[in-house]
């Protein structure tokens, strides 16, 4: 069975790092390779629509599959190469899709080393396009882990700040978790009687996934210890209180557009694996389940959440401001995986969901927002937020879109933020009433430090004390139509999922409960 | 006569206009373009006529029952949305797309000029709609929906100027308080889920707790969580700080959000889900927190000099009133006050901002003798203030003497807590309001806007925002029209519910019967109904005591303001302590911003936690790799290639392996 297009998807934006590594020499090799860098994530995202859509919602299951039974010639390694969309992955691809379009197209003043940056950047995109449509495990390890090196690159090339030291941190981080994800891998492979890597079941193929066939099995190490190792990978790229604090700095330092999608999607590569494997592999391993630390689970989400909000509160760089609320909006995903209970007579799939949901919407929330940072810095030449001020006279587009991208953030009705945190907090105060209810609050402090930057940076007057230059101040413009194009693409969803989630939802639906067996 | 259609419209209209205002004109038409004025009074004007259909067909029919829709329907949890249209719906809609209306027509001339007057009617249209759709609403999560709705528009009124620092900074303070409150809202809300989903559903709650099925403790959470929201939004005490600050908005957003329509909407959810409260036991705290604040506001209004700030203090007392009506069990009177309240608070507002484009300042220490000027104004304000003082026959008189006759017969001791602070903030509420009307429009003209800016010139102080040049004479016939219109009103709509007379066709508790014993959903039994006020007995005594009440505040207001008799300085200097703390709003902005937040929050807590986060999560990977280095070269100075070295080690381990041997083995 070889659908194709998923394949097609999957490596349409690594083709094109190639064609512009290889090809767009001469003098207008720059322009050129701007060009053929948004043709292809235009066509990726048109790829991504048509995924999708074309994903029948009534047949369900795993759908559009491109199998090959060896990709990998040696048969003891038993990897296949597996892809295949399902309710879970559709709506991240699509966001992948989204994302790596604005990526590219706000990387469009990018002057140095043009052919270099793009080219990491595709990279990026099909890694982690890889990850969701992956559905062979050690296929998923190489797109997991693959996707550090063009990261590495981004930001300690093109970043700002202490570039070098933030890649570096970022990369020691991933990998230490990457490392212990591998450990699981090797304990899942070795399980007697586990005859693929296959992370789900094709009936259609033959093919009986990894949830079955450790089921109840023996495996050669505590089932939680293996739970434990992806438990460590995913919380790290999560990112997870207490090993949070790769993410800040990599923010920070990031340039816009890597910043655009290591918020929008790179995170959410670790939400999908929790509710892939760490959920969908652990409902019926003898001696432990999710079941057992999914309390433990509410209670880490809960001190994300509040954790990540306080400190948020006092950050000064609007950058850095935005990278913490992250940590804490990451903490409404954990708690809506902490929704499947202490048995499965208790699971809330509705706050499952909302953990999907949260993982999208969050992600064109936030792309938007460092997508806005990225506009403002560009003309004023500083994130220091005392130095700011006023500035929706001189910038209103950016100023307007950027409220928006707040009022997403701290979860207003009509825009998605909305849906998925009332969907995390519905489903999870059945299953988990303290950590959920104390989560709650994490919407004040959101509000908080959402309406601080909004009223210090675009709003009041200019500071007294020198911020902005006269020269710099006066000669601010607003965002042109060039700048647009992905500010735009980025807030349609946000107004169309928060009016119409049912969109999206159905879609999560249908991947949650086939996670949940 | 009203269709599910026409229905869903009466939110449409206003919402399209704020998408064309927002969208269309502001890109192709301009920031200040006049047809933004145009397309959002015709919405507005199109939802006031269909909520009167509405209001007409409930009338003849009684409620009107609507299927709800599905919003967000997965495996396990189903969201709907869809509309519920009672007696108490087509009341609010009566009167937020009434008051709505004329506030419009009103800031085609308030706004005229101004360079974001586009800006300003989409924001308008928005709150509308916003409105609109919150006493619609059929379950709790859409009109928590529309509730943040109509929370973000009031913050982005009141930081409609937001080049100013103070407006952008009461704009935040606003959303950030009542955001405390919906929190509670919110819990509520999760907890009632928990209990069972269908309870979502108003109608599905009404039917279960008139059948018992709900626990009282689950009852009484709940409700104390939706009271948490309802003191935010109502500015309730201790979360009434943001609404005097909330003066910072044009004033015709004062008049429509912060007086009239938004700020009901905490009496109107206690009100939404009376049938919940009275079940619980969250009644006592709901009655003495709105007669605590009634009187707690009222005191602060007595010596408030911005005379919008008074009305906001007014505003807040008001809403305590309603507040406490519901915590007797006193609906009818609540939401009849509510309804009275809405149009003389309204006229009020809109007078006050009339006073401003004449003086140039909202400061009254800078107006007097306005009254020749602007007679319109003055006579508005006149009929206006009197109904608000509560006397015969302004509907203020009839709707406040429905309250407290009720906290009289019911009896019991918060009853009668309730009723005294009631009389107090009568008292009150008249004399800060003459004082207002005498320092306004009697005595001296005072210099204005311009001899405010000149005095704080002189004293060294920043130069008020906002003020501008004095001009004296009426204003426009479209602001003057809207305050008579309203005052108007406020002497004549007292009549739809008194206890006395029949008056022509409308019997005489034509309004408090409509809202009780025909909304049977709320009101089961015909006993539940007369319980809370569906045909209230006329207290003699009751009456005449708050009258001679509300003429003691106005004649002292007399005496000192106009006669001279009592030097109000004087006053002032013999109570300074008292004066002070008045004047300093109880020091409760200090408590909330230095010590709470600024002290307690940022200080204790969120700087200690970001210092921990710095300097031992962000350096822990520092740390690590400080110790693997370390490991590693302890190692090395093993490994330093010198063979006696390892000879060295060689001889201390034979003999300490002989040693072992010679000693344990």
């Amino acid at each position: 069975m070889f659908d194709g297009i998923l394949t097609v998807t999957v490596f349409l934006p690594a083709v094109a790092a190639i064609l512009v590594a290889i090809f767009a020499r001469g003098k207008n090799a720059d322009q050129q390779i701007r060009w053929i860098s948004i043709g292809a994530t235009v066509a990726t995202f048109v790829l991504s629509v048509m995924i999708f859509v074309g994903y029948d919602q009534d047949a369900g299951g795993i759908q559009m599959v491109d199998y090959m039974e060896r990709w990998i010639p040696i048969d003891a390694l038993r990897s296949s190469y597996l892809l295949g969309v399902d309710g879970l992955s559709a709506p991240l691809v699509l966001l992948t899709g989204i994302l790596g379009m604005a990526a590219a197209l706000g990387s469009w003043r990018i002057k140095k080393r043009v052919r270099e940056y793009f080219m990491w950047l595709l990279m990026l995109q099909s890694a982690v396009l890889g990850v969701f449509l992956a559905l062979d495990l050690l296929l998923f390890f190489i797109f997991f882990e693959f996707e550090l090196i063009p990261m590495f690159m981004l930001i300690a090339i093109w970043g700002s700040g202490r570039p070098r030291y933030s890649a570096m941190k970022f990369v020691l981080f991933t990998l230490t978790g990457g490392a212990f994800m591998l450990v699981g891998i090797l304990a899942i492979f070795v399980t007697p009687g586990v005859n693929t890597l296959a992370m789900v079941s094709i009936p259609e193929l033959g093919i009986t996934g990894i949830p079955e066939l450790i089921a109840g099995a023996d495996l050669v190490i505590p089932a939680a210890l293996i739970f434990l190792f992806f438990f460590i990978a995913f919380a790290v790229k999560l990112p997870l209180w207490p090993v949070h604090s790769w993410l800040p700095d990599a923010h920070t330092d990031a340039p816009t557009a890597v910043s655009v999608m290591l918020a929008g999607v790179l995170l959410k590569m670790a939400g999908y694996g929790l509710l892939r494997i760490n959920l969908g592999f652990f409902q019926e391993t003898k001696g432990f389940t999710i079941y057992d630390v999914a309390g433990a689970l509410s209670i880490l989400a809960a001190v994300s959440v509040i954790y990540g909000g306080i400190i948020t509160i006092r950050q000064t760089d609007m950058k850095r401001l935005i990278a913490y609320s992250s940590i804490s909006h990451m903490g409404f995903v954990m708690l809506g995986v902490s929704a499947v209970g202490s048995s499965a007579a208790s699971t809330s799939a509705g706050g499952l969901s909302g953990a999907a949901m949260q993982m999208f919407t969050h992600g064109t929330i936030t792309g938007l927002a460092f997508l806005l940072v990225g506009l403002s810095y560009e003309r004023t030449h500083t994130r220091h937020i005392p130095h700011l001020g006023g500035l929706w006279k001189k910038m209103p587009l950016i100023a307007i879109f950027f409220v928006i991208a707040g009022f997403g953030s701290l979860g207003l009705p009509a825009l998605s933020g909305f849906v998925a945190e009332i969907m995390v907090f519905l489903g999870t105060f059945s299953v988990w009433p303290w950590a959920t209810g104390v989560s709650a609050f994490g919407v004040v402090l959101a509000a908080g430090y959402t309406l601080w930057m909004v009223q210090r940076v675009f709003f009041g007057a200019r500071p007294a004390t020198p911020g902005l230059s006269d020269e710099v101040y006066d000669n601010l413009t607003d965002a042109n139509w060039v700048d647009m194009i992905p500010v735009i693409a980025l807030a349609a969803p946000i107004f169309i999922v928060g009016i119409w989630p049912s969109v999206i939802t159905d879609m999560f639906d249908i991947g949650i409960q086939a996670v949940l067996r | 006569m009203i269709t599910e259609g026409l229905a869903w419209l009466i939110i449409a209209l206003p919402i399209t206009a704020m998408l064309v205002n927002g969208v269309l004109v502001r890109a192709f038409v301009g920031s200040a373009s006049k047809y933004a004025g145009y397309i959002t009074v015709a919405a507005i004007g199109g939802s006031f006529i269909l909520s009167l259909m509405t209001l007409a067909t409930v009338m003849s029919d009684g409620p009107i029952e609507l299927e709800s829709r599905d919003w967000i329907s997965i495996v396990g949890m189903n969201l709907t949305f869809g509309l519920l249209i009672d007696q108490l719906t087509v009341i609010m809609l009566v009167v937020v797309s009434g008051v709505s209306l004329l506030v419009q027509i009103y800031g085609q001339a308030y706004m005229h000029g101004d360079k974001s007057y586009t800006r300003y009617f989409t924001y308008m249209s928005l709150f509308t709609a916003s409105m609109l759709g919150l006493v619609l609403s059929n379950n709790m999560i859409q009109l928590f929906v529309f509730w943040e709705l109509v929370g973000v528009s009031s913050y982005l009124l009141i930081g409609f100027w937001m080049d100013r620092p103070s407006a952008a900074a009461a704009a935040k303070k606003a959303f950030l308080m009542t955001r405390l409150g919906d929190f509670g809202f919110l819990l509520g809300i999760l907890y009632l889920y928990s209990v069972n989903p269908s309870y979502m559903d108003i109608s599905t709650l009404y039917q279960a707790i008139a059948a018992d099925q709900i626990a009282v403790s689950v009852a009484t959470w709940v409700a104390l969580g939706l009271f948490a929201g309802a003191i935010g939004k109502s500015a309730q005490f201790p979360l009434h700080s943001w609404l005097p600050d909330a003066m910072e908005g044009p004033t015709s957003v004062s008049a429509l959000i912060h007086s009239a329509t938004m700020v009901t909407a905490g009496v109107f959810l206690v009100a939404r889900f009376f049938p919940l409260f009275e079940y619980s036991d969250v009644m006592t705290l709901v009655a003495l927190i709105g007669g605590f604040t009634a009187v707690f506001a009222a005191s602060m209004g007595l010596v408030a000099n911005d005379i919008k700030r008074v009305m906001a203090y007014s505003t807040i007392s008001q809403l305590g009133y309603m507040m406490l009506a519901l915590g007797v069990g006193a609906y009818a009177p609540a939401i009849f006050h509510l309804f009275t309240h809405a149009f003389f608070k309204a006229a009020l507002f809109l007078g006050g901002g009339s006073v401003h484009h004449a003086s140039g300042t909202f400061n009254m220490k800078y107006m007097g003798g306005l009254k020749k000027h602007m007679p319109k104004t003055y006579w508005g304000m006149i009929f206006a203030s009197l109904s608000l003082a509560g006397l015969f026959p302004f509907s203020g008189f009839w709707s406040k003497d429905e309250i407290l006759g009720h906290a009289a017969e019911v009896g019991t001791t918060t009853a009668n807590i309730v009723l005294a602070l009631g009389l107090v903030a009568a008292l009150m509420t008249a004399f800060y309001m003459f004082r207002a009307i005498f320092l306004t429009f009697h005595g001296e003209w005072r210099g204005g806007g311009e001899q405010e800016t000149k005095d704080a010139e002189l004293a060294g102080e920043p130069a008020p925002v906002g003020n501008s040049r004095s001009h004296f004479g009426e204003s426009p016939w479209m602001m003057v029209g809207p305050i008579l219109l309203l005052a108007g009103l406020a002497l004549f709509i007292g009549f739809f519910s008194n206890p006395v007379v029949e008056v022509g066709p409308i019997n005489k508790h034509a309004f408090s019967e409509f809202i009780t014993v025909e909304n049977t959903a709320v009101f089961p039994t015909l006993e539940a109904a007369k319980h809370a006020g569906a045909a209230p007995k006329f207290n003699f005594v009751v009456a005449g005591v708050s009258t001679v009440l509300a003429l003691t505040g106005i004649g002292l207001a007399y005496l000192m303001y106009i006669k001279g008799v009592i030097s109000p300085s004087a006053m002032g200097a013999r109570f300074q302590p008292i004066y002070t703390l008045m004047y300093r709003k109880y020091y409760v902005d200090e408590l909330y911003e230095n010590y709470i937040v600024r002290k307690g929050f940022y200080k204790y807590i969120a700087d200690a936690l970001r210092w921990f986060d710095e300097h031992w999560i962000d350096n822990a990977n520092v740390y690590v790799s400080n110790w693997v280095s370390r490991i590693g070269k302890s190692g090395a100075l093993i490994q330093n290639g010198q063979t006696q070295t390892y000879a060295v080690g060689m001889l201390v381990g034979v003999v300490a392996v002989v040693a072992a041997f010679l000693l344990w083995g």
